[in-house]
This record gives structure tokens, sequence and C-alpha cells, in this order.
């Protein structure tokens, strides 16, 4: 997962305010929260000096523009997956959300839990309840740490 | 609901959409119940006798002439079928005047006896979910084996008594010789051990139990056990879930373990769940314990007899006829056993083509339980679940397959 350090050292770091933000440091925390792409820094993208920090710093945010991620910048690397269930009855939305299901162990009943095993391995469904989502997000773990195989990650 | 049969946790919440008479979509299953699901349509077994292909009913006639005419059949596997099967199965053996002998043999069995005889405290997995709040994981790896052991019914899910879920109210304890799956969860509870060194952990957990200092020469691994010891004190239910790493690991000085579970039972109230693969090996050995007083290795030659003689890897060497059912032996065993195996006329029963039924002389295909038959099986706790059919076949079921073999012998 990047951070907003990495990012912003493959930033300008002149504060030009091209982009609408004051600093490129706020540029680089609004990259990673998807709100702005790299093509909205004009100097990176027009400067020829900065080229190989364009070229890393798309091969940085790759995973996280990548069709793969949700919205909250989750990745299931479904081959790793073995269905377990362990995150669908962790996290705490679900619990939440699915008190006679999820949280007791059994499949989502409610229809408003995020996560749920289907063919086998795990997927992500109503992401904008994902506590991970939006401006107001909170870095929650509890479907990484509980994963055996380490089939989740966040971008 | 559907209940999936590809471990012993019989989980009954399986949901299925279905297209055109197959099934499309699944959900609930976990990898290993989807891997079973799929093989509905690879690499089915065909009736065969000496490998050309038959009718059913041919296969059937040449199978019971194979068990009929010998004088020492041997009947093996059983821990895949429905506990009605199994119970056709052991009249037989009795018919017969067979040998029976299921997986348990060289899996669960001297657990499992210890569990069925009521020598071992024992319990549902609903109390564990309830209830449980120290959970040791010992030689087992559910991530891998049962992978919905720990999110349905021991560590992560809430309870009646363990409303805050697996961060605060439970703790997990690995016991193994590597770091699996499960111990990437349980990190913070795991006790690496040499292989074989299971009986010297457990005297060093005895007297960490009893307050001394336990004889180990790692320094933080001596206060990683007293630290143990404290936190098993203080459980208010343990259960301990031993897997076939202990047994192997123990081999036969098993009844080391005794002593523990006596102790634990002193110091707090430990409950013990064998961690059992296939779907039905409980189903089987309880069967075979209120028919003949023995959950394995039984003999019907004379009466009833008990005996290790009667076990599969020694049964081998009397035998004149064999009849393996859904289970793969050949795969199973060492290479030298395995090759007397070959040499033994079979007959096969499974589903799917494996070794076994490669070698077979006549292979008769059945119908997947849960999937294609129905049943009932007991889960690795003792309860009973009963499970219907959910797609049309037209394979047998192992009831008409061992019926039609009893009418013909």
């Amino acid at each position: 997962m990047a951070n907003v350090m990495e990012v912003y050292q493959l930033l300008p770091k002149t504060n030009c305010k091209e982009c609408g933000y004051p600093t490129c440091m706020a540029f680089a925390v609004a990259l990673l929260g998807k709100e702005k792409i790299i093509e909205d820094c004009p100097p990176l993208i027009e400067n020829p000096k900065y080229e190989k920090k364009l070229e890393k710093l798309r091969e940085l945010l790759a995973p996280l523009m990548s069709a793969d991620a949700t919205e909250t910048g989750m990745i299931i690397h479904t081959d790793k997956c073995y269905g377990c269930g362990n995150c669908v009855v962790a996290c705490p939305v679900n619990v939440a959300n699915d008190p006679k299901g999820t949280a007791l162990g059994f499949g989502p009943k409610s229809g408003r839990a995020i996560l749920m095993v289907e063919d086998g391995v795990i997927k992500c469904v109503n992401v904008e309840e994902c506590r991970r989502f939006g401006p107001e997000k909170i870095l929650c773990s509890a479907c990484i740490v509980t994963c055996p195989s380490r089939a989740i990650e966040f971008v | 609901m559907a209940v999936c049969t590809g471990c012993s946790l019989l989980c009954d919440d399986i949901e299925l959409e279905f297209e055109d008479g197959k099934i499309s979509l699944t959900k609930n299953l976990c990898r290993k119940g989807e891997g079973r699901y799929r093989s509905l349509r690879e690499d089915r077994l065909v009736p065969a006798v000496d490998g050309a292909k038959v009718g059913f009913d041919e296969a059937i006639s040449r199978a019971a002439e194979l068990l009929g005419d010998a004088e020492n059949p041997l009947l093996f596997g059983w821990s895949n079928s429905s506990l009605e099967a199994q119970r056709i199965g052991i009249d037989l053996a009795k018919k017969l005047g067979a040998t029976i002998d299921d997986t348990s043999s060289f899996c669960q069995g001297y657990l499992m006896e210890k569990v069925l005889r009521g020598e071992y405290p024992t319990c549902t997995l609903d109390e564990v979910r309830n209830f449980a709040d120290v959970l040791i994981y010992w030689g087992s790896d559910p991530s891998s084996s049962q992978p919905r052991h720990m999110s349905r019914f021991s560590y992560f899910p809430r309870g009646e008594k363990r409303q805050r879920g697996y961060d605060e109210d439970r703790t997990a304890i690995a016991i193994d010789v590597r770091k699996s799956p499960t111990v990437v969860i349980a990190a913070d509870g795991f006790f690496r051990i040499p292989p074989g060194g299971d009986a010297e952990f457990i005297e060093a957990l005895l007297a960490a139990l009893g307050g001394k200092i336990p004889k180990v020469k790692d320094k933080k691994m001596k206060k990683k056990i007293l630290k143990l010891g404290s936190t098993l004190r203080k459980a208010e239910f343990g259960v301990v879930f031993p897997g076939l790493g202990l047994i192997y690991s123990l081999k036969d000085e098993i009844d080391k373990l005794t002593p523990l579970i006596t102790r634990l039972n002193e110091v707090s109230s430990y409950k013990l769940i064998p961690m059992v693969g296939h779907y039905n090996m409980r189903g089987f050995n309880q069967t075979l314990l209120e028919e003949t007083g023995h959950i394995n290795r039984v003999s019907f030659k004379d009466g009833v007899e008990h005996g290790t003689q009667f076990a599969v890897t020694e049964a081998v060497n009397d035998c004149d006829a064999l009849m393996v059912i859904g289970s793969d032996l050949i795969s199973a065993l060492p290479a030298a056993i395995s090759k007397k195996l070959a040499r033994i006329p079979t007959v096969a029963i499974d589903p799917h083509r494996n070794l076994t039924t490669d070698m077979a002389r006549v292979t008769i295909p059945s119908a997947i339980s849960g999937l294609e038959a129905g049943g009932s099986a007991l889960r690795m706790d003792g309860v009973k679940v009963e499970f219907e059919p959910v797609i049309k076949s037209g394979y047998r079921s192992d009831v008409e397959i061992l019926s039609r073999i009893m009418e013909a012998v």
C-alpha cells in the first residue's frame, strides 16, 4: 500500500498550486483519496525533467487506479482466498448490519453485509458501507488481519 | 439451504442458484466445499470390470461374486458415506463374516474412542460458539482442513456469553511445528515445537499448570509456557481441538494426553473435540460402537473380534478380497502397504476416479452425498445433520449400491 510520503516524494514539490491545492503534500493526499488524478498536476506531465518521477508515480499508483480495486481501495486476491469467511464474520460493519447472520458465523442474511463468500471466494458488495469509504474514512483492518492467506489488501 | 459434505463441519447454510438444472452460483461455501460441488462434473467413475466398461447390474453382480467367494474379505472406507449406508455396510460385513475398518484407524480413531466412551469431556460446536473463551488448536490447521471452523464456530462469531467477538472475548492458541495459515491468525498464541516434541510440551505445560518452572532449555519459551499456564488457569470454558499433528507425534504415547486433560479440568472446565476430516467419520465410529462395542478394526468372522490385527494396515496381509467405499486407500497409505493392496482383488465404490479405483478389479460409481443423494451424518461434535439431494442425477446412492450387493451375496 502506497503512503502519502512516497507519493509526495515523486511530485515536483514546488507548491505551484496549479492543481488547485495549496501544497504538493495536499495534492498527494488527494491522489491517494482518489479525488484527483496524476494528470491534474500540469508540471509533472509537461516538464520533461519530471519524466522519471512520473513513471515511478504511475507505477506506484497503478494498483489504486486498477479496475480490481473497489472504491475503498480494497483488492481481493481471489487466487489466494480460502473462502473461510473469517473476514465476513469479523467485519464490524457486517456484525452491526447483520446481527442474526454474519455476527453468529452464518452467511449474510440481511442483504446489508459488505463481505460475502460466493463461488468459494470472498466478494465485496455494498462498498459504501465500509468504514474505509468516503472522506471520513477510518483505517479499519479487521478483514486484513483475520485472513489466513493474506488475500485482502488495501491500496 | 443445502448442506455441504466437504468436511466434518457439515455447514448447513449453503445457498445455491440454478440455471438449466445446473448449479450456477454458490453462496457461503468455502473453497474446499466449492471444490466438492465443482467435482460434480469432473472425472466421474464409470462401472467397470477388469478395466472394461460394463453395465451397473453387471458391476454389482461381479462385486457380490468377488466378495461372496472370499474367505477373508475386508470392507474399508465408510467416512464419506451417510449413516444409513454405514449401517448397511456393517450388516454386509456381518453377512460376509468380513473385517470392517474405516479411515479413523489411521486418523482420529484413538481420540474419537475416548470421546465416544465419555473418557474425555466434550461439547458441541454450538456450545463452543456460545461459551468458549480459550481455544487450543493443537497439531491442527482448521484454516486449511475445515476452513469455516474458526468463522462459524470457534474464534470469530459472537455467542451468548461471547458478545464482543474474537479480539476481546476469545484467546486462540496454536501449537504446531510450522507456521500454518491458522497460526497467521493466532500469531500471539503460537507455540512452535519441534517435530515429535508434543510429549515434552505436554510435560512442560503440566509443570506450568502446577505452578512449577517447566523444564525447557529456551528461556523465551519457558516464560511463554508459564504465561500460557496462567492463561489456561484463568479460562472459563476452554476447548482443545487436537489434529493429526498431535496424534502422529505422540504415536504409542498418546495416553500422555490424559493427565493434561484431567489437570486442565481440575483448574477450569476444558472440553476436547477431535478435528475430524471426512464428513461422517464420527458417524461410523458411533454406529459401530453401538453395534459391537468397538469404534473400528472389527472382524465378524467368529462373532465379534477386535484388535490391531484387524486394522486395515495389518488386515491387508490376510485378506483375499477388499471393498473400498468413498476412500482413496492407495493414496493414503505408504507405498509398502499399497503394493500389497494392489495384489488383492478389489471392489471400489466412489463418485470419482482415483488411484484406488484405477487398480480395482470392479468399480461402481456412486452419487455424491449431500449433492446427488440425501441421508444424515454426524458432525465432528456428534450433532446429527440431515441433508437432501440438491440436484437430480443418474448416479445411485451408497445405500442403493450396498443394498444391491447385500441382496446379491
